[in-house]
């Protein structure tokens, strides 16, 4: 069990995501490394050939993890460069440094990588490799065909279902973090105030104001850096069960005044579906009377495989004060505001700066390719379930079969339905938000109903002891009041002590029970042995109960102790 | 001169026991109530002692003193896990001392009437006082005899069955003898025929035969109520000797007894409320045994327990920054509470933020758990009341439940159909891991299965809670 101590890093993720098995069952024993034969699969990695792509999917911890699987790896020359991380520190953990693409794509069976492959990449597969990649199957039928022509084994990181245990692997949701993240660094970047508000010897700051719509992986993450630094954090979604996750990051969700059942997000894996238009109408209205009051909008709203919606339409823009400044992070699908130009940063005429970035995760390349090569180890973890250093391409497992898009010379996009749902989440009732008058009203009824049960429990025991008056003797009603006090006197007392000395109140309420020696000391003096036999007994109990019962409380009560 | 003082004594002691229970409100001001208490109880005494009706002054004080000797070595001795039993053990002896005071109001009642007039004449103390009394006040007397002796004989064997089944002499679980709640029935109906009875006729028999429904009663009651619901049990039988002695004083016209005898018995009251409320149960359905009827089928659980090694707990701690622990009567079985509190010091060291959740109805008597961490040493401001700390689970790294099993069970707001749908419960499985302490995989007192111990950041720490904490104790230093 050492291991769990090698491996207490990666633990540490596991333990922070809160849902993996925290001694992952992948590194219990992953030290014993197996002797490395001449069969040896080798994993390698080329440098990125998209322009501006800085990342890299495998880095020297990855390698090094992927080493006691008992993989090989191999790395092309400066491929890490760009994100931080030189060929020397690779040399460093084992990696075998090869000096051209082809020469790598030549000699490993698995190839990881980042962006979607070329043409020219792809023609350099064959039956017996694998790829590993974002593939974006969905729009790229001629690289399926490619892929499937060539025989290769293709597994698409964005195809990861989205089912708690393939969690480690959801390279989207990492790369969304990331994107979210560097969304709000981007805008401070162009904002020409501070976030936070500030009451200087120079004067008043306001608060930024801060909308971020689309509360999914990014959003939420923009989210969380944007009250972080300060700013006063509007999150819109159209998914109802998104608002407790938004207010638990701080923001405020705004809420529409539309009455609509809305499909389960969870149904749909997590995403948004498309909305009514009598919705879509609702939630543009409420745009536009945000749209002057906010100064930074970062827009989110993605559906799968359709073009971005729009949400954030000109007249919006046009209304907002010059300076603010709108991030798009759908811009790669159209934008959800139509002025955005992808790649690009505008300034429309009215002084709103508008970006259309599409590479976030590539500005932070060290902390993207450190996330994305720990999800590309993960899912080839997943594919050594022998932890032998050889693929075993299960196509019974439902997050490698939903990942795999081709797999010996077939098309297997898209993959059937997964076999386990993906969040088992229940239709939540939403309460409806109580207007002050309705608030008010049930307070004032609540106040009615209790002084009507207090008045009538009033009237009955008033009633109850006139009755007992009219019957019984004075001298039966004079204790009788006695005893109605006191019942009442101990009511109010006992409310008031605390949970914790339950205990102590029972030990020492014990104790003075044992006052039923009074009756018994009356009794002692008067009468026949019988009497003063019974009241001895009496006397001698009552004694063991008054000390044993208050030294047992004092005993207890001076082990409590502040801390 | 002497009557008037025992009465100003009276008064005196009366404010010192408000004052004694009012005190126990926090815990720095419930050192000195126990000094009123104390204070108030000798006070009384004395007063009695000299006042009218009280003779064989040194009879009464070498028994008080007696009983003081065994007291305060037994009060010495118990361990505070056996707190419970000590608790309901106290309570039936008050039970006999009231059923012994009533049978002598009973014979001395007999003997003054029986009496000539000028007999009656030359009496003192408790009979002179007898003698003075009309006959309608005889009947009242006879009720509140009748009445005192009831509540007391109930409370004693009630008490007597809840310290075997607390002690472990008895099984606790439930068991009724055929013909279960309609023989409590019959032997109440027989206790109020014997009122009637003993009300007309004054005789001993209806008295000594409504004695033994009653000692019935307290018996067969508390056999068939199961061991988790014995914290409402203790508290009711509190509350029971409270008004056995408040009875008792009315017959013997005594205002102290009547004051602290509704004192207690309140409280007891207010407990047993409190206990209910904590457990979404009706009073009735405790005191009756059982849980309530179900409207349908249960969910069934999906999924494996999953166990863990202490290495494994010992790694997730030393990771964790928020850890809350939620003790329960597994933790009180296994005497774990000075493990318990080791552990919480060496994390609290590391600057970790530790706290305890506490149920209001773990363990066996109400506040049990507060008692043992307390006797553990464990600072009693980072232990938490359930309303307190269940909005935190959600930002807390990780909960140990040790010994706890019904009162962590989420099916209470997740299943309707549940036995215990609706009580309020510590909502520990939205920590980010939970691990549970416990013995095997069986169900809890309920017998309901527990879906928390099937969740997908759940572990199961098996083994004997002491045991367990001393390995993962050895793991963390």
């Amino acid at each position: 069990m050492k291991k769990c101590g090698v491996a207490a890093k990666s633990l540490r993720k596991y333990l922070a995501s809160g849902r993996e098995i925290f001694c992952d069952p992948y590194l219990i024993g992953a030290g014993t490394a197996k002797p490395r034969g001449t069969d040896t699969v080798k994993i390698g990695t080329p440098k990125e050939m998209f322009k501006g792509e800085a990342r890299v999917a495998m880095t020297p911890d990855s390698a090094r993890q992927l080493q006691k699987l008992g993989y090989d790896c191999a790395l092309e020359t400066g491929a890490g460069v760009a994100a931080g991380f030189s060929d020397a520190s690779y040399v460093e953990a084992g990696v075998e440094i090869l000096n051209t693409a082809a020469a790598l794509w030549k000699t490993v069976d698995i190839i990881a990588k980042v962006r979607q492959p070329s043409e020219v990449e792809l023609k350099r597969l064959n039956g017996k490799k694998t790829l590993i990649s974002f593939f974006n199957p969905g729009g790229n039928a001629d690289g399926l065909e490619l892929a499937k022509s060539k025989r290769a084994n293709v597994i698409a990181m964005e195809m990861v279902p989205r089912i708690s245990r393939a969690q480690k692997m959801d390279a989207l949701s990492s790369m969304a973090n990331i994107a979210g993240y560097r969304a709000v660094i981007e805008a401070g970047n162009n904002f020409g105030r501070f976030f936070t508000g500030q009451i200087t010897a120079a004067g008043k700051v306001p608060p930024a104001r801060v909308l971020v719509i689309g509360a999914g992986v990014a959003g939420l993450a923009a989210i969380g850096t944007s009250t972080s630094l300060g700013a006063i954090t509007l999150a819109f979604d159209v998914r109802p069960e998104a608002a407790e996750q938004v207010e638990s990051m701080g923001a405020e969700f705004v809420y529409l005044d539309f009455e609509e059942d809305q499909a389960d997000g969870a149904a749909t894996g997590g995403y948004a579906s498309v909305s009514s238009p009598e919705f879509r109408e609702a939630q543009l209205a409420k745009f536009r009377e945000l749209a002057p009051q906010v100064d930074i909008v970062i827009t989110t709203a993605l559906i799968p495989n359709r073009e971005a919606p729009e949400l954030w339409t000109e007249d919006m823009v046009a209304a907002m004060k010059p300076g603010s400044v709108i991030i798009d992070l759908a811009a790669e699908k159209g934008g959800n505001c139509k002025l955005t130009v992808m790649d690009e940063k505008i300034v429309t005429d009215n002084g709103v700066i508008i970006i259309g970035y599409t590479d976030f995760p590539s500005r932070m390349a060290a902390q993207a390719s450190t996330l994305y090569a720990t999800n590309v180890r993960h899912m080839i973890s997943d594919l050594t379930p022998e932890k032998d250093g050889q693929i075993n391409h299960n196509m019974e497992d439902d997050v490698i079969r939903g990942a795999t898009v081709t797999h010996q010379g077939e098309i297997t996009f898209p993959p059937p339905p997964p076999k386990i749902q993906a969040i088992a989440a229940k239709p939540k009732q939403v309460v409806p938000e109580l207007t002050p008058e309705e608030k008010r009203a049930a307070e004032v009824a609540a106040f009615k109903a209790a002084t009507k049960q207090q008045i009538t429990l009033l009237a009955v025991g008033g009633g109850l002891i006139l009755l007992a008056g009219l019957f019984a003797p004075a001298s039966f009603m004079q204790h009788f009041i006695v005893f109605v006090l006191a019942c009442f006197v101990g009511f109010q007392v006992i409310w008031g002590v605390a949970h914790s000395l339950h205990t102590p109140l029972m030990a020492v309420t014990n104790a003075i029970s044992s006052i039923i020696i009074l009756g018994a000391l009356m009794q002692i003096g008067s009468g026949s042995w019988l009497v003063i036999l019974l009241a001895s007994l009496s006397i001698f109990m009552a004694g063991i109960n008054i000390f044993g019962g208050f030294l047992v409380t004092r005993r207890m009560l001076a082990m409590f102790q502040k801390s | 001169m002497e009557f008037g003082f025992t009465i100003a004594a009276y008064v005196v002691a009366a404010v010192l026991f408000i004052l004694s229970l009012g005190g126990l409100s926090g815990q720095e001001s419930a050192k000195r109530a126990v000094w009123y208490g104390i204070v108030s109880m000798g006070l009384a005494v004395f007063a009695t002692l000299v006042g009218p009706g009280s003779g064989l002054w040194l009879l009464s004080l070498l028994l008080i003193a007696g009983g003081g000797l065994i007291g305060t070595y037994v009060a010495n001795k118990v361990q505070m896990t056996e707190m419970p039993q000590l608790v309901a053990a106290m309570h039936s002896l008050v039970g006999l001392a009231a059923v012994f005071v009533g049978f002598n109001a009973h014979i001395e009642l007999g003997n003054v009437l029986a009496m000539s007039a000028e007999a009656r004449e030359g009496l003192e103390g408790f009979a002179a006082l007898l003698a003075q009394k009309t006959p309608v006040e005889q009947s009242i007397l006879r009720v509140e005899v009748f009445l005192g002796i009831f509540i007391g004989a109930v409370t004693f064997t009630g008490s007597v069955v809840a310290y075997g089944k607390l002690s472990g002499k008895l099984g606790s679980v439930a068991t009724k003898l055929p013909g279960g709640h309609m023989l409590n029935a019959v032997a109440a109906a027989l206790s109020v025929i014997c009122l009637i009875w003993y009300f007309n006729t004054g005789g001993f028999l209806p008295l000594a035969l409504m004695t033994l429904a009653a000692l019935f009663i307290g018996y067969h009651l508390i056999m068939g109520i199961g061991g988790a619901d014995m914290p409402v049990v203790v508290s009711m039988l509190n509350s029971y000797s409270g008004w056995a002695a408040a009875a008792i004083g009315f017959s013997l016209g005594n205002d102290l007894l009547i004051v602290v005898g509704a004192l207690v018995g309140s409280s007891g009251a207010i407990l047993s409320y409190i206990m209910c409320k904590a457990m979404n149960r009706s009073f009735v359905s405790v005191i009756l045994g059982g849980f309530g009827g179900t409207s349908g089928p249960q969910m069934a659980v999906e999924g494996e327990q999953i166990a863990i090694d202490a290495e494994g707990v010992a790694t997730a701690l030393d990771e964790a920054d928020s850890i809350v622990i939620i003790p329960g009567y597994g933790m009180a079985v296994a005497q774990a509470q000075q493990n318990v509190a080791e552990l919480t010091r060496r994390l609290r060291a590391k600057g970790k933020t530790v706290r305890f959740a506490i149920h209001p109805v773990a363990g066996r008597l109400p506040g049990h758990m507060n008692v043992l961490l307390a006797e553990a040493r464990v600072p009693y401001d980072i232990v938490m009341e359930m309303d307190e700390i269940n909005g935190d689970f959600a930002e807390t790294d990780v909960a140990i439940v040790i010994g706890s099993n019904d009162i962590v069970n989420p099916a209470a707001q997740d299943d309707p159909n549940s036995p215990i749908a609706g009580m309020p419960v510590l909502e520990c499985w939205k920590a980010k891991q939970v691990f549970v302490s416990k013995r095997g995989q069986g169900t809890g007192y309920s017998g309901i299965e527990n879906p928390l111990f099937f969740k997908d950041n759940t572990r199961m720490f098996y083994g004997d809670a002491k045991a367990s904490l001393d390995m993962l104790l050895k793991l963390i230093s």
